[in-house]
């Protein structure tokens, strides 16, 4: 499948910095990202990713940069904020709430309520009911707290709560860290799912392979700053791994 | 946790009486340690402990630890804890016992006995618990300082603040009214007490109904019919049971007199009136309900548990858990006001030494009735469950005749094997500690 990127992106990050004291997280980077694809971010630990990207889904505030959402420039300061711009955000430590069941987690914050103004939990069983149903078959454990739950069930649940709000654009900080094989390939599924559904989708991922299978395009970052964005159809596992590891900038991978 | 373990997965094997009941066996452990407690202490007083007038005299003894018992458990639920409770209480009495005595009589020449010097005294109260709970929350969620050390200054300064209010003096006697609130002093009678035990039975009936229809439109499993009914028999003949006991509570024969005198009339012979539902424990029970209902029903609620669950989370998923914690030690400083009414009410006066100690009945109360102190696990019920096998352990042992210090010493050592318990419960279980 080609990516058209003749349009405005999907989302773009223009000139982002964060420093944390003298740390510089993140300096001067830009990013972006076009419907149906999904870009790597790769990088050492400590290369800046989760903070690049905790800028984009509110939970950090940037120092300086835009973000730029469908060509318009966005305000994003909270987590509620990016969720307005339908970002939603699947993170590195699973986000979820240990002691609720599937359906309290993927409404958390935005609960279904009553007339009465009540939370509504039947109504919310019903409808993680139907949305588990659609991606993941096999999921049966809807009034367990989700500590019960294996760690690719509970990235399941994470990833369903990002679909049943129409994300636009996904962001996945290392979402198969603690899952195992299987767990892992179902993950891989369902990204091709919502890659095909015109989600765009950034993927922080360390594992070489899996980025070569699943992304379109990689932008490598190394202590804080960009090295580069390539197309990863073209480039080769020792490309991208110069890149992280040295530094060096294939520029004719440019993408 | 391997498939193997799924619920709902494949055919529902046959269950149990108990697990078709679909009851929380935590609930059933704290029920059966409560009648071993009290059958032990029955036997051991010849049966002077389960009488209609102890368990009366249980009941409102438990009410004032019980009330903010059930505001600790959002506090440990959201991982805090708060040791001012206590002092708390003593301010908001001090402060309500001067409002009634000095500042509304007096100062604002209403008078003693106007009608609405409780109503006023009450408010003034409850303000105060809130601004000062509020304050505590503030401290502890915008600037980050530790709830134990808030709450351990706030033990300090507010127990001496109530020494300055009343210069140290013990303030009484209280609005007449104001004292029907104490337990006693107050009650709903005979007949109010059947209404509002068959209120109460409809009530219990009809959530168990709608919750069941509920299911039913949505196609979720539901409890067979039988255990259904069964759990709703269950229920209603402890509503009921409860209000025929305290119904059996007689007034004594020389109060009643005294009643009818001060009305001007005269006492049929032979007549026997009952004490019924105090108003304390109709507060209670109001209370409990509202935080029950806060608790599973509201967003209030399902945040407190997700911050206790996943603080992270809950601040990922767009949750101000700052907010959360001030919301959660104002709801906790009003419920102390409200204590305050009951404690002070039930002594007739205000005292400098009232809820000394409480603190410590109250976290344990809310720790024995299943309140995890890692966060994010905790009910209403358990805690007041928990405040009554307390009380019903401290009564019971001065009833028998052992000494303070060694109740003390056994309270302590329940705690502690009541945690042990739980810890181990929850091991089994893989739930967290
Ligand atoms: N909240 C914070 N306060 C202070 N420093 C931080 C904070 N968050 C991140 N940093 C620092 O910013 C730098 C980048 O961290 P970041 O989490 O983005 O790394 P990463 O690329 O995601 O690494 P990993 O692959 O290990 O997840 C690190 O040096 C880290 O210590
Ligand atoms: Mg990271």
């Amino acid at each position: 499948m080609t990516i058209d990127r003749s349009g405005t992106p999907l989302v773009e990050m223009r000139d982002m910095v964060k420093s944390f004291g003298g740390i510089h997280a993140v300096d001067h980077v830009t990013v972006n990202l076009y419907p149906g694809e999904v870009v790597g971010i790769l990088g050492h630990n400590g290369a800046g990713k989760s903070v690049l990207m905790k800028m984009l889904s509110g939970a950090i505030q940037r120092d300086a940069g835009e973000i730029i959402v469908k060509g318009q420039s966005a305000q994003i300061n909270n987590p509620r904020d990016a969720r307005r711009y339908r970002i939603e955000t699947i993170y590195q430590y699973l986000a979820l709430a240990d002691n609720l069941d599937a359906a309290a987690n993927l409404f958390l914050g935005r609960e279904l309520v009553t007339p009465l103004g009540l939370v509504d939990d039947a109504q919310m069983e019903a409808e993680t009911r139907k949305i588990m149903k659609r991606l993941n078959p096999n999921f049966r454990r809807y009034t367990a707290p989700v500590k019960a739950l294996s760690g690719g069930q509970r990235q399941s649940v994470a990833i369903a709560r990002a679909v049943y709000f129409n994300a636009e654009i996904l962001i996945m900080d290392e979402p198969t860290a603690a899952l195992g094989v299987e767990e892992t390939r179902m993950v891989a599924e369902l990204i091709d799912e919502l890659k095909r559904q015109g989600i765009g989708i950034f993927l922080i991922d360390h594992d070489i392979h899996q980025v070569k299978a699943l992304c379109d395009r990689a932008s490598v970052m190394k202590n804080g700053q960009l090295v580069g964005t390539v197309d990863v159809h073209r480039a080769t596992e020792d490309d991208l791994l110069g890149m992280i590891i040295a530094g060096k900038n294939p520029e004719h991978l440019a993408a | 946790m391997s498939d193997a373990t799924s619920t709902g997965a494949g055919p529902r094997p046959r269950r149990g009486f108990l697990a078709a009941l679909e009851i929380d066996t935590r609930l059933l452990g704290m029920i059966g340690a409560f009648f071993v407690i009290c059958l032990v202490f029955n036997v051991w007083t010849e049966g002077r402990f389960l009488t209609p007038r102890n368990i009366f005299n249980l009941t409102i003894q438990t009410v004032s630890v019980a009330i903010m018992a059930t505001g600790m458990v959002f506090v440990i639920v959201t991982r805090h804890i708060d040791l001012s409770v206590g002092a708390l209480l003593a301010t908001c009495s001090a402060v309500m016992a001067m409002t009634q005595t000095e500042i509304l009589p007096n100062a604002l020449g209403l008078g003693f006995g106007h009608p609405l010097i409780p109503w006023v005294t009450i408010l003034a109260g409850i303000a105060t618990g809130v601004i000062i709970g509020a304050f505590h929350g503030y401290l502890i969620g915008y600037l980050a300082i530790p709830a134990f050390i808030v709450t351990l200054g706030g033990l300090l300064v507010w127990r001496n603040v109530a020494w300055f209010l009343t210069r140290g003096q013990t303030i009484g006697p209280l609005d007449e009214t104001f004292q029907t609130l104490g337990g006693i002093n107050g009650t709903l009678g005979e007949t109010g007490s059947w209404i509002l035990g068959g209120l109460a039975a409809l009530a219990a009936i009809w959530g168990l109904w709608s919750v069941r229809r509920n299911k039913v439109r949505h196609e979720f499993p539901v409890k067979p019919v039988w255990a259904e009914v069964t759990l709703a028999a269950i229920v209603v003949a402890a509503i009921l049971g409860f209000v025929a006991t305290l119904n059996a509570y007689e007034i004594p024969e020389r109060r009643l007199a005294q009643m009818f005198e001060a009305r001007g009339e005269v006492m049929p012979e032979g007549l026997t009136v009952g004490y019924g539902v105090p108003f304390s424990v109709l507060l209670l029970i109001a209370i409990a309900t509202a935080m029950t209902i806060v608790a599973q029903k509201t967003r209030l609620g399902r945040y407190i548990f997700a911050a206790g669950g996943n603080p992270d989370a809950a601040e990922l998923s767009g949750i101000d858990t700052r907010l959360l914690t001030v919301k959660v030690f104002a709801i906790v400083g009003a419920l102390c006001a409200l204590s305050a009414v009951v404690a002070s009410a039930r002594l007739t006066f205000h005292s400098n030494d009232i809820g000394t100690l409480d603190e410590l009945r109250v976290i344990a109360a809310a720790v024995i009735g299943g309140t995890a102190l890692a966060g994010g696990v905790g009910t209403i019920y358990g805690a007041i469950l928990g405040a009554l096998i307390m009380q019903s352990l401290q009564s019971g042992m001065a009833m028998v005749g052992v000494d303070a210090p060694y109740q003390n010493i056994v309270v302590g050592v329940v705690l502690v094997v009541a945690v042990l318990v739980d810890i181990i419960y929850r091991r089994r279980t893989g739930d967290r500690i």
